[in-house]
Formats: C-alpha cells, structure tokens, sequence
C-alpha cells in the first residue's frame, strides 16, 4: 500500500463548486424548495407570537366578568391548526423537493464514475486499487447523498432565521445588537477554527475507508490463499494497521462535530447574558426602556437554533466536502485522449499489420519493448513464443491500444492506429484472454457480449464449434443459467465459454492470448480444427505455449526481453536450431537432461 | 441489533456508565438553567441591580459552561465508543471471513462480504455515533418532565398521552414501510459493488468489445433501482419532521384550548393557580414530546442500520461447512491415501468425483490429467479440505485429513492455485508470506524457492525482492506470477506441494527447468500435480486418469499408453509418433 499523507484539503471550496456543476440543473426546484423553507420558517416565527397571544387572552379573560371570551380563542386556534398544516405542508413539499433532488445527484455521481472507468486509461487502472475506487462509489457517494439532503435546506432556514434576528436587533437597539453580534463572530469564530483543525480528519476518514476497502477486497479475493498458507496473521496485521487508523481518524472527526452543538449553546446563552447585563446597564442609564430588554430576549433565544443548527450543518458538511472531493478526484483524473475528431474509419479490413520502429515501456526509463518491426500479411496466422516476460502481451496492450507506444507506429491497412479511433480498433478484433472474465448474468447474455443482436442460432453454433455446447445444455437451465460466483464452472469450461464469446463477435481479425490454456489437449484440438477453419482468411495473432498449437503458423516470432530473435516457420525455424528449436524440445522429456545442462 | 451491541468492551461499557451520570446531570443542569433566565427576567421587570444581574447572569454562564463541558466529555466519550465498536466489528468481520470455507464465500459473494465490512459496518457507527445519548437522554428528560407533572389534570395528560401515542404509531407505521426497502437498499448497493468490481476486473474484455455502453447500461439499470428505493424511503422518511413539529406544536395549542375551557369552569380563588399550572404543565409536557421525538430521530437511523446488523449477524453467524479437526501428530510427512472418495456440491445433484482410490508415498509425484470438467482440480482441492469429501475419505499419513487442525494440514501443504493471485506490497512479502507452525520462511528458503521457481533473473531485473508488487500483480506478467506464487509455496518447504495446473503460463523450456531443479532439490517432497500437458506429468510416479470425475486409468505413463484409450487419446493429441516413442 501506497502512504498516503492526510494533508488538508485545499479545496474545500473547489470540491463544493464541483457538486454545484451537478446541482445546477435543479436550480428551479431547490429554489422552489428554498422558498418554500423560508416561508416555513416565517410561519414558525409566527406561531409561537399567537400562542403569546392565546395566553394573554385566557389570563386577560380569567378574572373578567364576562369570562374568556371563546370566541376570540377559537379564531386564534383555528388560524394556528391553518397555519400548523401549511407549515407541514410547506416543509414536507421542500424535503420532498430535496430528497429528489439529492438521490438524483447521487445517481448521476455515481454513473459519472462508471463511465468514468470505462475513459480512464488502463494505465491507470492497473496501477490503483479497485477496493478503493469502489468505495468512491458506495462509501462516499452514500455520505454525500445523505448529507447533502438536509444540509442545504438548514442551511438556507437557518441563515435566513439568523439574518431575520440581526435585522430586527439593530432596528431595536443598535448598541445591544452590537453586543450580541459580537458574541455571534465569536462562535463563527469557534466554528471556523474548529473546522479548520477537523477537516483534515473527515478527509483522513473517508481515505482511510477508502484503503481499508482495498484491503479487504484484495484480502477476500486472495481468500483462498491467505487459508493455504495460514496467513491470517499477514492479513490480520495489515488490516489491523489501517483499520486502527480509520479508528483513530473516526473518533477525531465525529468528536470535532460533536463539540460544535454544546459550544453554539454555549455561544447563545453567553450573547443572552451579554445582552441582559448591557441591557440593565443601559436600562439604568435611561437610555433604553425595559420593552426593548424583552423583545431583544426573544430575538436572541430565536437566534441560538439557527446557531445550532449552522454548527451541525458546518460538520455535515465538512463530511460532504471529504467525500465529494474524493468523488471529484477520481472524475477528475485524465482520460483517454478524446477521438471524436479522428474521420479516419476502417470497416472492410485485408487483415495486413505493421509493427514500424515500436519502443515502449510500462514505467518511464525502463523500455520493454526495443525498437520492434515486423510486417504482417493478411490472413497470416502469427505466432508469438518466448520465455515469459519476454513481452509477448505487451504487443497484444499495443496493438489493441490499451496502452500507447512511446515512439514508432503500428499500421493496420496501412493506416497507422493512432489515427483510428480507439473503438474502431477494437471492433477489428475478436479478443481471447487468459484471464477467463465473464459478468454475472446468463450465459447467453455473457455471448453475445461483443454482439448484442446475434441470433440464438449463431450463439449456439459458436458454442457448438468451441466444444461448450453439450456442457452448457447438461445445466438446469441451459443458455440462461446465470453465471455467479456460486456457480460451479471450471476454469477451463469459463475459457470455452470466452471463446464462443469471440466467435460470436465474428471480427476479421483475432488475438488469442493463451486462449486454450486451461482446456485440455483434446478438446483443444478440436478447437482448433474449428478455430482454423474460421480463422483462415482473417490474420490472427496466436500467444501460446503449447508449440504444437502453432506449428501450422505462417510465422512464427520469437520473442526474448522485448526484441525479436527469431523469426520464421516452424520448419524453417527447427532447422536453424536456434532458440525455438530448444523451446520446443524442452517440451519432451527425453531430451530432458540437455537442458538441465544448460 | 443488541446482539452487536454486546460487542462492547468493558473499558466501553464503562464509558457508556459515565456518559449515563453525565447525562443525567447535564439534563439536571439543562433545567436549571431557565430558572437562572426567570430570575433575570424578574430582576430586570423589577428594576434589580446591575451588579445583582451580572452575578445571576455569571452564574447561568457557570451552568451553561458546565452543560457544554460535559457535552463535550460524553462527545469524547460517544465517539470512542462508536468508532471502538465499529473497529471491533470490522475486525470480527474480517478474522470470520479470514476463517470461511471456499462455499461460505461463494455463499456470500465476494462483493458483498466487502460492503457489509465496511458500508454496512458505518451505518451502525453512525446510528450508535448520533442515536446513544438521544437514547440515554431521552427517556431520563421524559421520565423527569413526567414527574413533576403528575397529577395535574387528566385531560392535560390525556393530551400529552395521546400525542406521544399518535407520534409512535406514526413511526411503527413509516418502519412497517420502511424496513424492507432499506433491506432491498444493502442489496442493491451489493450489485452496483459488484458490477463496478465486474467492470474493473474485465476492463481489457470490456474494451475489446466495445461493451463501454452495455457496461453503463448493465450498471444504469442497478443505478436506477437503487435510486428507486432511495426515493421511496426517503420520501417517506421527510414525513417524520413536519410531522414531529405539528405535533408539538398542535399540542401546544391543545393544552390552551383546553385550559382555556378548564380555568372557565374552575372557581375564581383557584383561577390562577390553575393557569400557572397550565403554563408549567405546557413546558414539561414540551420536555416529554422533545424526549419522543429525540428518539424518532434515532428511529429514523434504526432501519437502515438494523438491516445492516442483520447483514454483519449473517456473516458472524454462519457456520462453516469445513468443521476444524481435533488436531493430530502426522508420523511420515507426506502420504497421501483416497479411498472411495465422491464428492458433489453441496445442493448439487451429480457427483463431481466418483469413487476415487489412490495411494501415494512420502517423495512421490501423482499426476491427474483428464479433460476439462473432469475434476482434476476439485480432486486436489480435497487434500487441503477446501472442499470436504461427500463419502469416502482422505488419509495424510494415515490420519483422516478431518481429524488435523486446519492450520496442520496448511502448514503440510505447499499449495500453487490455477490463477495466480499475489498481493500488493514487494516480491519479498508475497514469497515470505504466511506462516508455517507459527514461522516466516527464512531469507535462505526464500532464496532457495526462487532459484527452484527459476525467478532469479527476472527478480533481479525488476531490482530485487523489494520490488513493488501492485494490486492484482498488474506488474509483472502471467508466468512471472505463475512463478512467484510456486515460490512462495516453496518458501514453506512443505511436505506436500500440490501445483493445480499451475505451469500453464509457463513455457516449456521453464517448465521443464523448474521440475527438474524441484525433482533435485525437493526430494522428500510429496507432489500432487493437475495438468494439462502430457510433457509435464510423463515422469510421474503414478498418474490419475479422470473422466467425468471417474477414474479410467491408474499407472505410469508406459502402462497408460498401452491399457487407457482416454490418456492414449490425450496424450496422441500432444505429441507426435517420434515424440512419444
């Protein structure tokens, strides 16, 4: 795991201005909603005055002859249940409002990071954890839905409720309400120093989630392992160390947000005896009258909830800004160049490839692949041999463009690639991996990955032709089993399926990248009868070990640490008794010792 | 629920304890402190001093800073106890996982196991973070304010009882509703785990087939349910505070109705005893809907996280399939004994494996080759007990493999899976990883394991053992994992390797080099081997032929060619007349 320092985050307003791009199209409704909050707010501000008001009237009317007069009484209550319902509708219509409109940011965040996935480069991809980049999508994305809904709404009422009070204070009384504001900034003051100091915890705890997902995800892939080897305590120990540290930032950052409440409590009740004294101070001197003291009591009792709520809306929002910046990093990250303008298309291909001069290397400095050329007619089969590691799949990232030469040119047609778009490339070729992928869903769906509209007859030809077809009609329910993670396939049975999978796709030329080395030799073979029987006319590039696959290749490269060594048939190669010879003969035991010598 | 609240530690429950005392005594503070604000109130109305008020006021001030110190001590306290559980949660999570059988998390998926680790683990901390001093303050407010307002009208307290009636009937209403959606929630957030888990695997299949667009699509769909369910609850979930605030407030305006009508009826003398009582009644029956409604609030976290226990229980709970062994003394170290072994999956009609009977000694090689889905490779995933034998049984020196503890059987085997997996971190940590009786591999066998593995040259070009190992050993090529994870099972030297297919990257010049060094140097070793290439097992000592999970051959290479069309057949497939003479 990569260290990660928890430096501050610098862009907590940034990351807030990402997330207003994503709420700008509601702006409609949040304003509709924001409107409706204050008009809320008005209404609560008016309550409480006729429940003043209903008072005063039942202890005027107490010892009055004619009793309390019921009329009035009833008038008042009947405006308040008015009031009361309009209040409730009026704050459930805003929630409602926000609710929406939350959840659907949420959405979108989350489809922007899918598809975000599918336009970052695979350099990237390959080198970041995958555990990490899921908890962008459910940890942070869930903390930014669920704190998003309330905090705004709050936000708006409580600002609008605070503004409210200062207003009417220094309209009151403006040396009183300099006193009060005074113990205000105070807080803010509190409240932004706290911040400052708590941010970096609530960033510290969603990357610490973050790293934990990741190792937990990798722990429970390489489950199987981890048992073998009892390596539970390796597991354990590492673990442990991140899971600690997200401890230690949890319990930080939520106390920070905890602290925030009682010290806005204590803000208010302080601006309220601050106001008392200079009140009775005043009132001593003349200056003011006693009705004003009062009516600033109630202003600053109005004024210590939105306080309150500003300090919970503050820390919601620090939790917000931590993990929608994580979210905005990763949407941040750069893409695969953009092709749109590429006009160069290639439909009808002959099949004919070209390696001119190709240099290239995963990491900066360290070439892989040395200047490498080879022409390649169409309709070839091409085989690539040589030791592992010697860069066999390396040409296979080139050629399919997942990653991007460092000088030279690959041509396909004579058009070189990086004046095709990405996807054209990839339409070109029929694709077989090692690696055996296939997604939860029917097998039948699974086939016609590459080619949605096939029909039921091309699937089930393909599957006939790669020997899968009988295995697949023995499951319960056929074509439709869904393939999951309990369900008990082999992996070699997984790489048949691949390979129907490419059938199906018919491309006119393909890439087998040790496509058959799960299965066994026999089936194989059949394979290849069938494979060769479809191949013959599209060029194919055949990775594989087993050289008795390949014999009948047109051409044969061998490849030693990034360079071409060899290069010819498989006849013409054994009789320069090079390399390949010795490759190939490792493959039977008699000859055994000669190679043990060497 | 409180079964993970059982997870508590002591030194935690201790915390809880003081945060009780605490709380009763800010509660205690809390209504002093309008007292302090009537008595200001009344020197103020009556012209009261100012140094009378200063000294009021400091003292309120004392109160509040004593409320909001000890705010700020069970804040202390409540974020040590939430992040601690939710520390030891996790941590049992993953030791359980650590301890599952291969169909305990086939059972589960993957993806899913991740999310209840964490997600579903944060939404726990987050109800007990928010909702414990609600929970603990809550009923000491209310029981308090019922209290001191005992015995004053009837109809007052009817009107308060009914009130807290319609709020709970209300939630237990929203929660009937609500709790299966927010079940369907954790699932839903298991799928978009699992498609983006998809997604990331396969992204080079996902480009070479340009299925960019099915991948959102597949992922739009899950998306859309999620949001779906998200929606419905949440818009249910808004009704709760207006709803809250309407009751308060109706019942604020209840209490006056009523008084009103009340202190009509009474007699004059008694008149104004009974409007303050009114008054007083009216706060303290505020005091008791506030206490409810603090509670609703944690009600309004409980389903989500409720829902999310239940998924930790789940996993804390199940039961393995593979039952731990009473641990026994092997005596040779290494020999291996089938006899009558079947196997199937559990809930599986057919048999995956019939009636299997081999016997091998201490150093020997066996070798399985059959056709695809023969069973190769569940037949040697028996020995380790990652699957146990439906009948029959497997003997390790004589002892039924049942009857070992787990961790002697791993410390016995070497074991090499069909997919490589390392893990992130250096060549150094992936070849010492693990344990054998308690120990790390030395320097000198994880010295001695490479030069087996033949990986010396490329570690060396890579710049040695601590070169960096990324997550899913993008880094490095298949047979360079191939060959580290051969390695790493060296490195244990154990006395049984089993090597399920794992040459197949390999390329037959280093195939052959490595079983010969491992012939050389690892003599004492017991070899099972799963292979595909006739090269790699002809010397065996004794080689298994599986078809359809049945055995139609037993012997060597020789024999096998003569007595087995199945092995003549596979191995006529490999090689050539001249070759196999």
């Amino acid at each position: 795991m990569r260290t990660r320092n928890f430096d501050k985050p610098k862009n907590f307003k940034k990351s807030f201005a990402d997330l207003f791009r994503y709420i700008k199209k509601y702006m409609t409704v949040i304003i509709i909603a924001l409107i409706l909050a204050i008009a809320g707010t008005v209404l609560s501000l008016i309550g409480p005055n006729k429940v003043g008001d209903l008072s005063n009237l039942i202890a005027e009317g107490m010892f009055l002859p004619t009793g309390i007069d019921f009329s009035a009484v009833n008038q008042i209550a009947y405006t308040l249940i008015v009031i009361y319902l309009l209040s409730v509708i009026f704050t459930y219509v805003q929630a409602f409002i926000m609710t929406t409109v939350t959840q659907r940011v949420s959405k979108k965040l989350r489809g922007d990071i899918c598809s975000k996935i599918n336009r970052l480069p695979l350099r990237y991809l390959d080198s970041h954890s995958h555990g990490d980049i899921l908890s962008r999508v459910t940890n942070d994305v869930d903390t930014i839905g669920q704190s998003l809904n309330n905090s705004v709404t709050s936000l708006v009422t409580s600002l609008s409720m605070l503004i409210g009070c200062i207003i009417m204070m220094v309209i009151t009384n403006w040396i009183m309400a300099l006193s009060a504001i005074g113990a205000t900034i105070i807080g803010f003051v509190l409240m932004g120093v706290i911040m400052s100091k708590s941010q970096k915890y609530f960033k510290a705890q969603q990357e610490t989630l973050g790293e934990l997902n990741g190792k937990i995800e990798e722990s429970y892939t390489g489950h199987a392992i981890v048992k073998a080897f009892n390596g539970k305590n390796d597991e354990k120990e590492s673990f442990e160390k991140t899971n600690s540290a997200l401890y230690t930032n949890a319990w930080k950052s939520q106390f920070f947000s905890g602290i925030m409440q009682p010290l806005m409590a204590f803000v208010g009740n302080f601006s309220f005896v601050v106001v008392c004294v200079v009140g009775a101070v005043l009132c001593s001197k003349g200056m003011i009258d006693f009705g004003v003291i009062v009516s600033f009591m109630i202003y600053i009792r109005l004024f210590t909830s939105p306080l309150g709520q500003l300090a919970q809306v503050a820390t919601t929002l620090q939790s917000t800004s931590a993990a929608s910046e994580r979210v905005f990093e990763f949407l941040g990250e750069n893409e695969l160049e953009d092709e749109s303008d590429k006009q160069t298309v290639l439909t009808d291909v002959k099949g004919k490839v070209e390696f001119k001069n190709v240099t290239f290397g995963y990491d900066k400095g360290k070439t892989i692949i040395h200047d490498f050329s080879v022409k390649i007619k169409p309709g070839d089969k091409i085989a690539i041999v040589g030791p592992t590691g010697a860069g066999k799949t390396t040409l296979v990232n080139l050629l399919m463009r997942f990653y991007e030469v460092d000088s030279g040119e690959i041509l396909i047609d004579d058009v070189p690639i990086s004046k095709l778009k990405r996807e054209n490339i990839h339409k070109l070729f029929g694709m077989v991996l090692q690696d055996t992928w296939l997604f939860e869903g029917t097998i039948r769906e699974n086939l016609k990955y590459g080619k949605p509209d096939a029909d039921d007859r091309e699937i089930e030809h393909a599957c006939e032709i790669a020997g899968v077809d009988h295995f697949i009609r023995t499951l319960p329910e056929g074509y439709e089993t869904v393939i999951m993670d309990s369900t008990s396939i082999s992996v070699g049975q997984k790489q048949l399926l691949t390979i129907a999978r490419a059938m199906v796709e018919n491309a006119p030329m393909l890439i087998l990248d040790e496509a058959t080395s799960s299965v066994d030799t026999r089936t194989e073979k059949l394979i290849q009868k069938a494979m060769d029987n479809l191949t013959k006319g599209r060029t194919t590039f055949v990775i594989a070990h087993r050289l008795s696959t390949i014999k009948n290749a047109n051409l044969i490269l061998v490849m030693k640490d990034g360079n071409i060594i060899e290069k010819g048939n498989h006849k013409s190669l054994m009789k320069q008794g090079g390399f390949y010879k010795e490759l190939y003969e490792s493959q039977f035991s008699s000859k055994y010792s000669e190679i043990v010598e060497d | 629920m409180l079964k993970i609240l059982k997870k508590l530690n002591k030194v935690e429950w201790l915390f809880v304890a003081i945060s009780v005392g605490l709380i009763v005594a800010s509660v205690w503070l809390d209504l002093k402190q309008p007292t302090y604000m009537s008595d200001i109130t009344k020197l103020l109305t009556t012209g009261g001093s100012v140094e009378d008020i200063l000294m009021k006021g400091l003292l309120m001030l004392a109160c509040t800073l004593g409320s909001t110190a000890i705010s700020i001590i069970v804040g202390f306290l409540v974020a040590k106890i939430a992040s601690g559980l939710s520390l030891r949660i996790r941590s049992n999570i993953f030791d359980k996982v650590q301890g599952f059988s291969a169909n305990q998390i086939k059972k589960f998926s993957t993806a899913s196991l991740i999310t209840r680790t964490t997600n579903d683990v944060t939404n726990i901390q987050n109800l007990v973070s928010f909702g414990m001093q609600s929970i603990i303050k809550a009923p000491i407010m209310a029981i308090w304010a019922i209290v001191i307002i005992l015995g004053k009208s009837w109809k007052w307290s009817a009107l308060t009882a009914s009130a807290v009636g319609v709020l709970m009937i209300l939630i237990l209403i929203l929660t009937i509703f609500v709790l299966p959606k927010f079940k369907k929630i954790q699932k839903q957030t298991d799928s978009i785990n699992r498609i983006m888990r998809e997604d990331l695997t396969g992204v080079r299949v996902v480009r070479a087939y340009n299925a960019e667009k099915y991948e959102e699509n597949r992922f739009g769909r899950v998306n859309s349910d999620l949001t779906k369910t998200n929606l419905f609850v949440g818009r249910l979930m808004s009704l709760i505070n207006p709803f809250m605030t309407f009751i308060m407030s109706g019942l604020s305006l209840g209490i006056y109705w009523l008084g009103a009508g009340i202190i009509q009826e009474t007699s004059i003398s008694l008149k104004l005893e009974v409007f303050s009582d009114m008054v007083v009644f009216m706060s303290y029956a505020m005091q008791v809907v506030m206490a409810f409604i603090l509670l609703t609030l944690v009600f309004v976290m409980y389903p989500r996280a409720s829902v999310s226990a239940k998924r930790i229980n789940e996993v804390l709970e199940d039961k393995s399939d593979i039952i731990d062994g009473e641990g026994a003394t092997p005596i040779s170290h290494g020999e291996i004994e089938f006899k009558n072994v079947s196997f199937k999956y559990p809930d599986a009609d057919e048999y995956v494996l019939k009636n299997i009977n081999f016997k091998v000694g201490k150093g020997q090689t066996v070798a399985f080759i059959g056709s695809t889905g023969s069973g190769k490779s569940t037949l040697i995933s028996l020995v380790p007990r990652i699957y146990d034998a439906t009948e029959g049984e497997i003997l390790i020196d004589g002892v039924n493999v049942k009857d070992y503890t787990l961790s002697q059987i791993n410390d016995l085997i070497g074991y090499v899976p069909q997919k490589a997996f390392l893990f992130s971190g250096t060549i150094q940590s992936n070849l010492k990883y693990g344990s054998k009786a308690g120990e790390k591999p030395s320097d000198a066998d994880v010295e001695k394991a490479i030069k087996i593995a033949q990986s010396d040259s490329f570690i060396s070009e890579k710049g040695g053992l601590d070169a960096e190992i990324t997550q899913g050993a993008t880094n490095v090529s298949g047979g360079q994992k191939q060959r580290l994870a051969i390695a790493r099972a060296l490195a244990r030297n154990p006395e049984i390797m089993i090597f399920d297919d794992s040459f197949s990257a390999l390329d037959y010049k280093t195939d052959k080099k490595l079983r010969t060094a491992l012939k050389r140097e690892k003599k004492h070793t017991t070899n099972l081997i799963v292979a595909q290439r006739i090269g790699t097992i002809k010397d065996a000592d004794l080689i298994v032929v599986l078809d359809n999970g049945e055995m139609v051959g037993i012997g060597k290479h020789e024999y096998l060619m003569k007595q087995c069309p199945v092995y003549k057949e596979i191995a006529t497939s490999q090689l050539s007349k001249e070759e196999l003479a």
